[in-house]
């Protein structure tokens, strides 16, 4: 029953993200970008992790595909020195081997929602029993980021603090 | 450089916009301890209104606006962060316990969820601000023409 809704847009993922890649025009390649995005956060959605969806739309399909867009207005929109050679016959053996010891991996996961699964066992409960005794937040995912696992965050913030220094510095050219 | 957009639709559409869009990315920000959204979301969203009117009015419209000194603003969001961390050893806790901020009146819970608002401030600050300089910085010349032949 699940399957339903997945299958297609599973489905719609992989063709846009093969599209992305094999797309010779590079304004069209970021756009179907931005579709994979859309998709992945319906993806998020249905599986009910509406805060990764909803970052995914707005970093993902809208903030990235800006900056894209920014750069290729800075270089150029068709890259004629593209060519592409054949991958080599390794990758062609090891990747699908790769995705069938992937799949063979994936049988040992536990259930989507097993409730006796060990993520969902180990601290999970306490978080969502307690969260709103202790912080008066009633979202949970926001109490766990912002108050249990503030340092971490706060560690991405400087992650996020760094890129944007870094990325002015690179690109700095002289104003006129 | 990009400059101001001819159209008249795109123009009248963008004054109308980017209030709406600024006003959305402030209820995500302060709506995120009840709902979807937080602090990282809300300054993705604010810094996306800054950046329609960069793309709308031109690069020097919103320059006078928001100024160059915007760029060294990046680490504003940090010290605020930081800074709640601060206060909270100053009120005798660990770092970012923020059952230790020393507001009086307030009971322990109440303080956290404070401190939960303060620093989803301070991310969304940092994250905007990230956002803008990056494409201040993208946009700030024509094209060098010689990168792209070598």
């Amino acid at each position: 029953m699940t399957f339903a809704y997945e299958i297609p847009l599973l489905i719609l993922l992989l063709v846009t993200a093969g599209g992305a890649i094999l797309m010779k025009d590079l304004m069209s390649a970021v756009l179907l970008l931005g579709c994979y995005s859309f998709f992945l956060a319906l993806v998020w959605a249905w599986l009910g992790a509406v805060d990764v969806a909803f970052v995914e739309v707005v970093v993902g399909a809208g903030l990235a595909t800006v900056l894209f867009l920014l750069t290729l207005f800075g270089t150029a929109p068709k890259d004629g020195r593209l060519r592409r050679p054949p991958p080599p016959l390794a990758a062609l053996v090891a990747l699908p081997l790769l995705g069938v010891l992937m799949l063979y991996a994936a049988k040992d996961l536990p259930e989507f929602g097993d409730p006796n699964s060990p993520a969902s066992t180990h601290i999970s409960p306490t978080y969502l029993q307690q969260s709103f005794q202790d912080t008066h937040t009633p979202n949970v995912v926001t109490s766990v980021l912002m108050d249990y696992r503030s340092l971490d965050t706060m560690v991405e913030t400087v992650v996020i603090f760094t890129a944007g220094i870094a990325c002015v510095l690179l690109l700095r050219r002289k104003v006129s | 450089m990009i400059q101001p957009h001819d159209s008249i639709i795109v123009q009248s559409l963008g004054r109308f916009l980017v209030p709406v869009v600024q006003l959305f990315g402030l209820y995500v920000l302060f709506f995120g301890q009840y709902g979807p959204g937080g602090g990282f979301v809300g300054g993705v969203i604010l810094g996306a209104s800054m950046i329609l009117t960069i793309l709308i009015f031109g690069h020097d419209a919103s320059r006078s606006r928001l100024g160059k000194k915007l760029l060294h603003g990046d680490g504003v969001g940090m010290l605020i962060y930081a800074g709640v961390g601060g206060l909270c050893l100053i009120g005798g806790g660990e770092f970012l316990n923020y059952a230790h901020l020393d507001i009086p009146g307030l009971e322990t819970a109440s303080r956290r969820s404070l401190g939960i608002l303060l620093t989803q401030i301070g991310v969304a600050v940092d994250v905007a601000v990230s956002a803008i300089s990056i494409v201040f910085s993208l946009s700030a010349e024509e094209i060098i023409e010689d990168s792209m032949n070598v």
